[in-house]
């Protein structure tokens, strides 16, 4: 039966053959089908640890360009969803596409950030021993392989943009700062602002406020309104204030499913999400 | 003068790294000036003796500055980097081997001695070629450098790190000394190889020869340096410390990590090969003890004992240790291992920075405490 449904797959019209697909995703930049306007395809992804599935059966698309927050109790398996779009974890069933040709369950993470998809971790993650304009360099958008790094040379162009960002993140004065000398926030801050230096397609952002004065605060949230249109943002975030502020579509995740989607409005209203919030 | 600016911004903050290179230009003009042009009964004349003593800490300072490159930057601690050190003696050895023709005890123009003994009747192929000089330098450097991307290529893809890294690297330098103890292997076995007689026509006995094996040595060394700290400081220098300090970061901005491992896990078992090519002339013997896991921990506690992370301070390390360890086996030498004991430990638990660490500390304290006193 197997073989039967091989043959059935390949003949299939309405695909590009895998091999072919796979031929074409390389790492090249800006080169994602979008066309059917969806970007990030989830579906009936699952995936278990030890027994224990974190993600249960998901099914999940991201829009070409929206802004969509993603909420849900703690261990709901929001961090290992983006584990998985970002090829550290591997599903156990289902497939994770890139655009219609990327199949990002075959792609290694150096290839997946660099064919366009960037993270922010749920700890703020930076070169602890690098400086704050390093930390940037290090992340820009440029050619990643390692000859082509041992002889590169920072361009004007390339100053200037991150001269941009540190702007942008409020860390200009902190350019030459060693980055473990930063407070938790501006950390939170660096790592938004190296995400931006990657200039990918599909950010993805885990709790960007945890330990954000109420200023910074909207000043991420304004940043990362800004930043939707031209990239597609996914943000993780327990602050439902926060979500409120920036969201048109919220997701809400339990036990590794889809328990709701919608507006902000709507899943609030939903009696299914409020028993899982109010529930325990 | 494109390169000359890049030289200079490579060690325009580098203080430490320029007072190594002057001292060394200092000391490879000098000693061989009061060896060479001193009367022997001077009292300021030195000794061939001393100097091959130099030419051999200047190898493992060479070694040293191999091992901080993946250890000090990588975060790659390696515990079997005098294997690649040993590897690149050996090739050289080969060379001096085959230099020695028919003068040998049983004057085989074609076998060397250990082999005429085994009753070997031809050269085995392994050895073709390492008559001609370029060839064994090549080979000085290929075949650590093969072994380190073979190695490397396997841990790196399937992510070994940390300690059980440290482990398999040390079992392979035992696994090397084990097999360089057969005599089959074809290398000397037990006893190496030995009596050389001359390198490249120069009598190996001679002052002048010594002199020049120290003076080429000291500036491996210098461009062994300056490659390194160039290396650190380029943009693959800092995708590097990146990697040591948040790998997981480092991979999802787009770096192929195995690959920046690889790389310089490479680049530094190529350099500690050099090292050992220089190494064996002077000294005038390799054996499979140059394999021995201990070697690999001695050399690490070089690193760590000068300030690891920073080129010139494994060069301080390595230069210390081992003049202390010529010092105390001379004088107490049933002291020497515990010695070594101690300093690790002292070094891990109060100076995780080393030496080097330790004087920028006390540097950073002066520069504070002038500041509170001036205004
Ligand atoms: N590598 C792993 N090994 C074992 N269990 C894991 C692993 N990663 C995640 N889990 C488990 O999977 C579940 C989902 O974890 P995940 O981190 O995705 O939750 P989350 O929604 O991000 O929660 P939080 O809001 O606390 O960050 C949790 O129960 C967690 O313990
Ligand atoms: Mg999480």
């Amino acid at each position: 039966m197997k073989a039967l449904d091989q043959v059935r797959e390949v003949m299939r019209r309405d695909r590009v053959f895998n091999f072919m697909a796979q031929g074409q995703h390389p790492v090249i930049k800006g080169k994602v089908d979008v066309s059917k306007d969806i970007i990030l395809y989830l579906e009936s992804v699952s995936v278990s640890f030890d027994g224990f599935k974190a993600i249960n059966d998901l099914d999940l698309y991201i829009n070409d360009g929206e802004l969509r927050c993603i909420i849900g109790p703690n261990g709901a398996g929001k961090t290992t969803m983006m584990d998985i779009i970002t090829g550290k974890t591997r599903p156990d069933e289902g497939s994770v596409y890139f655009g219609q040709t990327m199949d990002l369950t075959k792609m290694s993470e150096y290839e997946i950030a660099s064919a366009g998809i960037g993270r922010k971790f749920q700890k703020p993650t930076i070169f602890p021993e690098h400086t704050v304009f390093e930390n940037l360099e290090l992340a820009m958008e440029a050619d990643k392989r390692v000859w082509i790094t041992l002889f590169a040379r920072l361009t004007p162009a390339q100053n200037d943009r991150i001269h941009e960002v540190l702007q942008t993140i409020m860390l200009e004065q902190h350019a030459e700062l060693k980055a473990r000398h930063l407070s938790h926030g501006q950390k939170q801050w660096l790592e938004i602002g190296m995400l931006l230096m990657q200039n990918p397609r599909v950010l993805l952002v885990d709790e960007p406020i945890a330990g954000m004065t109420h200023q910074e605060t909207e000043k991420t949230a304004e940043l990362l309104t800004g930043l939707a249109g031209e990239h597609s943002v996914v943000v993780v975030e327990h602050d439902m204030e926060f979500v409120r502020s920036i969201a048109k579509t919220v997701t809400v995740l339990h036990e590794g499913h889809v328990l709701a989607e919608g507006s902000m409005d709507e899943v609030q209203n939903n009696p299914k999400v409020i028993e899982v919030y109010l529930g325990e | 003068m494109a390169h000359k600016s890049i030289f200079m911004s490579m060690l325009a903050d580098d203080r430490g790294g320029k007072i190594f290179l002057s001292l060394l230009a200092i000391v490879t003009i000098v000693l061989p000036l009061l060896n060479l042009a001193v009367a022997q009964d001077s009292a300021f004349h030195i000794s061939t003796f001393t100097i091959t003593l130099m030419g051999k800490y200047l190898c493992y300072a060479l070694l040293a500055i191999a091992l901080d490159l993946v250890w000090g930057y990588c975060g790659i601690l390696s515990l079997g980097h005098a294997a690649f050190f040993a590897l690149g003696g050996y090739a050289m050895g080969m060379y001096l081997m085959r230099q020695i023709g028919d003068r040998g005890v049983y004057g085989n123009p074609e076998l060397p001695d250990f082999m005429v003994f085994l009753n070997w009747e031809s050269l085995p192929w392994y050895w073709y070629g390492f008559d001609q000089f370029w060839f064994a330098m090549l080979m000085a450097m290929l075949i650590p450098g093969v072994l380190a991307y073979l190695f490397g290529w396997l841990a790196f893809r399937s992510r070994v790190t940390g300690v059980y890294l440290s482990i398999i690297t040390q079992a392979l330098t035992y696994a090397l000394m084990l097999a360089f103890f057969r005599n089959e292997m074809g290398f000397g076995g037990n006893n190496g190889l030995t009596d050389f007689k001359e390198i490249l026509g120069f009598s190996l006995q001679q002052d002048a020869t010594r002199v020049g094996l120290f003076v080429i040595t000291a500036l491996m060394l210098a461009i062994g340096y300056l490659v390194s700290r160039f290396i650190v400081t380029s943009k693959l220098g800092r995708v590097v410390v990146a990697v040591r300090d948040a790998e997981d970061r480092a991979r999802f901005i787009g770096y192929k990590v195995e690959s920046f491992k690889l790389w310089v896990f490479v680049f530094s078992a190529v350099l500690a090969g050099i090292a050992g090519a220089l190494y064996v002339p002077q000294v005038g013997i390799i054996n499979p003890g140059e394999f021995s896991p201990l070697n690999s921990i001695e050399l690490v506690v070089w690193v760590a004992v000068g300030g690891r992370g920073l080129l010139y301070g494994a060069v301080l390390g390595a230069i210390l240790v081992n003049f202390s360890k010529t010092y105390l086996t001379a004088a107490l030498p049933e002291v020497w291992l515990f010695a070594l004991g101690a300093l690790f430990i002292i070094v891990t638990v109060f100076l995780p920075k080393g030496i080097v660490g330790l004087l920028q500390q006390m540097k950073a304290r002066k520069v504070k405490e002038q500041k509170n006193e001036s205004p």
